[in-house]
């Protein structure tokens, strides 16, 4: 499965914009990318399992957000939402 | 002991962290290149029991919340295996998430490796190998009574309700104290396997119920290193002193001038004088616009533990300036005499080499600055 990485989690990655995870579900392609790259799914994925706000995850094309869903070959993509910027004052 | 070194400060800012290294005795700085440019940067504090390391929480606009470690003084960098994180909820209940590290504490001389860390939400985390993993304090995150204390999402900061003051006893690292906005401020004698509030003569906002743990603010919260039976609280509704084994805070805000009031945020004590602490006072009437007061910056030290205070605003712009200086962003070093730094929204870093007499613009031009930490060099 070839995974599309962007720019703000390639120190992961050792700068690499696509890189290969197995997996027969969403969730195991990402527990293999964590596997191989320390850390990078938490950035990604909260700690109750869900997509965090201003992540979009792709599967061939499809936005997915049930890392239960089933995966049989093509691409991932991960993609920072163009809502990523936060407002804050306290 | 005065520290002899030269300071170096830790700014810590929504766009990244920074070294501002003094040069000629703190008349003049020079800044590092930015550290994680681009992450937003709650904290960055040194490790007094071993100086070479340093503690950096961090996120991103996108990414999640993590703590970056160096063992170098900041020359390398690697994230926490184990990042602060609540428990997985069981099947078919939501879980809470941490939205950012908020605050990080060293844990006691006499336990090295031991960190503490406040998040938003409110959650407890203690490391013991040097931030490498991080374990929810089950005594407080499960505690039956914290969503009592807590509340609802609607009775957090703007940005989210934070823990914060994570205070080790010098004396025993089993007493530990903490603060939450909101929630209230909180002992535990063993090590946080138990708790119990701290809210004795604290007000709330009118016409809310001061025995509502809920209601409760406290900004930021200091323990006296020469003194640790004295605190100093500034909080949402003034400022206070408690001296234990009291339980009643004492509002020595009242002793302020009535036209500068007791909001603000940061509190600062003088390590080796328990009776001197400084404040930066803000604008909390009307609609809290959380500025100096009539856009008259000014430093606030009292050298009798808040019978009377002094404004300080030599070398501070007299008129038309609008600074918020947030609750983690004024510190001291332990230099003789005493420097005293803060930093503004606007991207400032001010300081005092005098105990806050005369004040100098160290640096402009920063980003929105979050925290600001004191360390030295190590040897």
């Amino acid at each position: 499965m070839r995974v599309h990485i962007p720019t703000a989690l390639r120190s992961y990655t050792g700068r690499q914009s696509e890189v290969e995870a197995n997996g027969t579900t969403l969730g195991a392609v990402l527990d293999d990318l964590d596997r191989q790259f320390p850390g990078l799914r938490f950035r990604i994925i909260d700690e109750q399992d869900n997509v965090r706000t201003h992540i979009k995850l792709f599967v061939n094309g499809e936005q997915v957000r049930d890392l239960g869903i089933g995966i049989a070959a093509g691409e991932v993509a991960i993609v920072m939402a163009l809502s990523g910027g936060v407002a804050t004052s306290r | 002991m005065a520290q002899t070194q030269p300071t170096v400060v830790l700014i810590a800012t929504r766009k990244g962290a920074f070294f501002l290294h003094e040069k000629e005795q703190r008349t003049s700085w020079q800044l590092s290149e930015p550290l994680f440019l681009g992450h937003m940067v709650h904290h960055m504090v040194q490790d007094p029991r071993d100086p070479s390391r340093l503690l950096l929480a961090a996120r991103t606009g996108h990414l999640g919340p993590t703590v970056f470690r160096s063992k170098d003084f900041g020359r390398q960098w690697f994230e926490a295996r184990k990042p602060p994180a609540f428990p997985k909820a069981a099947d078919g209940e939501s879980g809470r998430v941490v939205d950012h590290v908020f605050w990080l504490t060293p844990g006691h001389a006499d336990e090295p490796g031991v960190w503490y860390a406040g998040t938003s939400p409110q959650g407890l985390f203690r490391s013991e190998d040097h931030g490498e993993s991080w374990e929810s304090v089950a005594g407080f995150d499960t505690h039956p009574l914290k969503a009592a204390w807590v509340g609802n999402t609607q009775d957090g900061t703007p940005d989210g309700p934070k823990l914060h003051s994570v205070l080790v006893d010098p004396r025993d690292a089993r007493h530990l104290y903490l603060g939450m906005s909101s929630g209230g401020v909180h002992e535990s004698l063993d090590r946080g396997a138990t708790w119990r509030p701290l809210i004795g003569g604290l007000q709330v906002v009118e016409p809310m119920d001061a025995t509502n743990i809920a209601f409760h603010d406290p900004h930021c919260v200091r323990l006296c290193p020469t003194h640790p039976d004295r605190l100093y609280q500034q909080n949402h509704c003034g400022i206070y002193r408690l001296d234990r084994p009291g339980e009643t805070w004492v509002r020595i805000g009242n002793n302020m001038p009535r036209e500068e009031g007791d909001a603000g945020f940061p509190m600062v004590v003088h390590p080796r004088d328990a009776d001197t602490c400084f404040v930066f006072p803000m604008d909390g009437t009307d609609v809290w616009p959380r500025t100096s007061p009539g856009g008259k910056p000014a430093v606030y030290r009292t050298r009798d533990a808040g019978a009377s205070w002094t404004r300080l605003d030599r070398g501070l712009p007299q008129a038309q300036a609008w600074m918020t200086v947030k609750r983690q962003a004024m510190a001291a070093d332990s230099r003789d005499p005493l420097g005293l730094y803060f930093g503004t929204t606007n991207g400032e870093l001010w300081n005092s080499r005098d105990e806050g007499d005369t004040w100098q613009c160290a640096w402009r031009n920063l980003q929105h600055v979050y925290a600001v930490e004191t360390a030295v060099t190590p040897s």
